[in-house]
């Protein structure tokens, strides 16, 4: 497990990570969520040993990091770069032998993420001519050539279309599946909803929230209901406990007082005709990351 | 769609220990080597060197064996007076009328009349200029005798020499070390170095570069000496050749040194910067000391004090070393005492340019202050 510990970082007089803590937990996705500023890429390039620390510090499994230790974790950074006049096989094979696959592995391996991340047909390329979106994909493989046990990934979402958002999600699931620890931070935060276990949310240099993702949205769940009938849903407005936040006909979004006003309420409308859905409303990613950030 | 490929990607092991510091130096070398033989300015310039290396050849053979003798028209009684010599081709003509058609319709380039008023008897017809070697043929010379003839005959070749050992060193140290500022800037700028220094440690990333750029080099003036040695062999100049053997062994093994020197500090100076455009500054002190010793070996090569100087000074000792030697002009341990130097001025400023190299490759933005780099 890579735990960072009471991180804290300053730019000159301006404080940039303060008591960042978070775990990093191997077998599971790990989304790290934060506005524009918040710290997200000067955490991952401490967690890389590409800046150093004022304070604090980053294990794995209970051990500091040491250059070698890091040199097994596989890292994408925030600003995208490639050698542009390199293909893109020879590339990432160039980078996979950096790690001391000797040629034969590197090429294999290089091939076979390269195919899987739907670059096969531009193997030959120079990286320069590819689309952002496929240099991407490039990058993406020089992150995981060498099969990290750690992966760090700085926006690996950002510029990819949705079929790209999926190839490269599976692969980053099936690495977790495998035991890899998988930090990624982005801001599609539909995206990190979706594929994350564990959630990160850093404001300001402090982390506001973390956790796993049902955890997270328990603890932020609101006594909200929704509910789609037949009959009129006019006669919530009268229920005490109960407070309508949107009304038409027969669908109604209300905030119940407890869980027993929830109950009796779906009680009384079944009574009133045929619920085709009644659900607790659960908050989205996006409304955690504004109530926490605030 | 998980678990097949994955398992694929897992067939070769994961090596146990990741690579020494030797194959990555390698590695990293070899990368700079095929990138730069596959760029295209690079094969245009190998080549247009090569070119220039075998015309200087051709000319000066050419120059040397080709000194046609000059057409002359001479009367009958001039013909007289003119000592025979191989530089000069005689035609008699009947008179003055007679050697003026053959001026103009260019057969020959002068003519010689007996003239009673000249104080040599003969008088030069031509048609803008004399030849000279028709003049200095029929001029009263006093006779001359040197006493130390061979410092005279040295002054070319001591000059000659210079600007070949200075202007290869000097092409070869830009050529070869500007590139290698170049590059270094690339993976900052292009933030492939965050990958490279998260697989390799800067300094393997920095002994790779300047290997590579070294071997590059060394092979392009390895070339360029191969085919000069050839065309003077193929037109006959083996008399050039002589003398010029141990020299230039010297001066292929200082310039090793020597180049592994500049690239450091080339190295060095590119990583200060985060942008191609701010590397101006950083790299004039480098450039200058690059050149510097090619103009002092032109301007003050004859003094004996200042080459000296200059054979033990680590910058201009590739250059100034060779000529003095070439010239018997140094001790058989001075190049082992001025190479000693060199090694060690070259340890002291690898270490210092891996160290400005490890501590300003991260810092991006505004140009790294030099001492801020070496502090680190």
């Amino acid at each position: 497990m890579l735990t960072l510990s009471g991180i804290v970082k300053s730019y000159g007089e301006r404080r940039v990570l303060d008591d960042v803590s978070f775990d990093v937990v191997p077998g599971r996705l790990t989304g790290f969520v934060g506005g524009n500023g918040a710290g997200k890429t000067t955490t991952m390039r401490i967690i890389l040993g590409l800046l150093a620390v004022d304070g604090g510090q980053v294990t794995l499994g209970g051990a500091p990091l040491t250059p070698a230790v890091r040199r097994g974790f596989g890292y994408m950074p925030e600003e995208r770069g490639l050698y542009p006049k390199m293909r893109v096989l020879e590339h990432i094979v160039y980078l996979a032998r950096l790690h001391g696959f000797s040629r034969e592995d590197a090429t294999t391996r290089a091939t076979a993420i390269l195919e899987r991340l739907g670059l096969g047909e531009r193997l030959d390329d120079n990286i320069e001519a590819l689309s952002l979106g496929n240099q991407q994909r490039a990058q993406i493989a020089a992150a995981l050539v060498h099969d990290p046990e750690v992966l760090i990934l700085d926006e690996p979402f950002s510029g990819l279309d949705p079929l790209a958002v999926d190839v490269v999600a599976g692969v980053l699931q099936e690495r977790a599946a495998a035991g890899v620890s998988v930090l990624f931070s982005s801001h599609q935060l539909d995206v990190v909803e979706r594929l994350c276990d564990d959630l990160v949310i850093i404001a300001g240099g402090a982390i506001r929230a973390r956790g796993s993702r049902d955890e997270l949205r328990a603890q932020h769940a609101t006594r909200r209901f929704e509910l789609l009938s037949s009959a009129d849903a006019g006669w919530l407005r009268d229920e005490e406990g109960v407070e309508v936040v949107a009304f038409d006909g027969g669908y109604a979004v209300f905030d119940a007082a407890d869980e027993a006003v929830a109950q009796r309420v779906l009680r009384s409308a079944l009574e009133r005709g045929d619920v085709a859905s009644f659900s607790p409303q659960r908050p989205s990613l996006a409304e955690i990351f504004k109530a926490v950030i605030v | 769609m998980s678990a097949p490929v994955r398992t694929e990607a897992k067939a070769p092991t994961r090596p146990e220990a990741t690579l020494t510091s030797l194959q990555g130096v390698w590695l990293v070398a070899e990368r700079e080597i095929g990138g730069k033989l596959r760029s295209r300015s690079f094969q245009i310039s190998t080549a247009i060197l090569l070119l220039l290396a075998l015309a200087g050849v051709l000319w000066s053979g050419f120059q040397a064996g080709g000194n046609e003798p000059t057409a002359i028209a001479a009367t009958a009684d001039a013909r007289a007076d003119l000592p025979g010599s191989a530089d000069v081709e005689i035609t008699e003509v009947a008179d003055r009328a007679e050697a003026e058609a053959l001026l103009r319709d260019g057969t020959v380039d002068a003519a010689v009349l007996s003239d009673p008023d000249s104080p040599v008897g003969v008088l030069i017809l031509a048609e803008s200029e004399a030849p000279d070697s028709l003049v200095a043929l029929l001029s009263v010379a006093p006779s001359v005798e040197l006493l130390d003839p061979d410092s005279a005959s040295e002054a070319p070749m001591r000059y000659l020499l210079g600007v070949i050992f200075g202007v290869v060193f000097m092409m070869a140290a830009i050529s070869f070390g500007s590139p290698i500022t170049m590059s270094v800037i690339e993976e900052k700028q292009t933030r492939v170095v965050e990958i490279l220094i998260s697989a390799i440690p800067a300094r393997v990333l920095l002994a790779g570069k300047v290997l590579g750029n070294a071997v590059l080099a060394i092979g392009q003036i390895l070339l360029l000496i191969t085919v000069s040695v050839i065309g003077l062999v193929v037109t006959g100049q083996t008399e050039v050749l002589q003398g010029l053997g141990a020299p230039i062994v010297w001066f292929a093994v200082f310039f090793l040194f020597g180049f592994l020197l500049l690239a450091a500090m080339f190295a060095a100076a590119g990583s200060l910067v985060s942008r191609q455009e701010d590397a101006g500054p950083t790299l004039s002190p480098v450039m200058w000391l690059t050149m510097i010793p090619y103009f002092l070996v032109l301007f003050v090569g004859d003094n004996p004090v200042a080459m000296a100087i200059m054979s033990y000074v680590p910058f201009s000792a590739p250059v100034a070393m060779p000529i003095r030697l070439f010239f018997g002009d140094a001790a058989w341990w001075e190049p082992l005492l001025s190479l000693a130097i060199m090694l060690a001025s070259c340890l002291v400023v690898i270490v210092l340019g891996a160290k400005i190299y490890e501590n300003s490759l991260l810092r991006m933005g505004a140009r790294v202050k030099l001492g801020d780099a070496l502090r680190g």
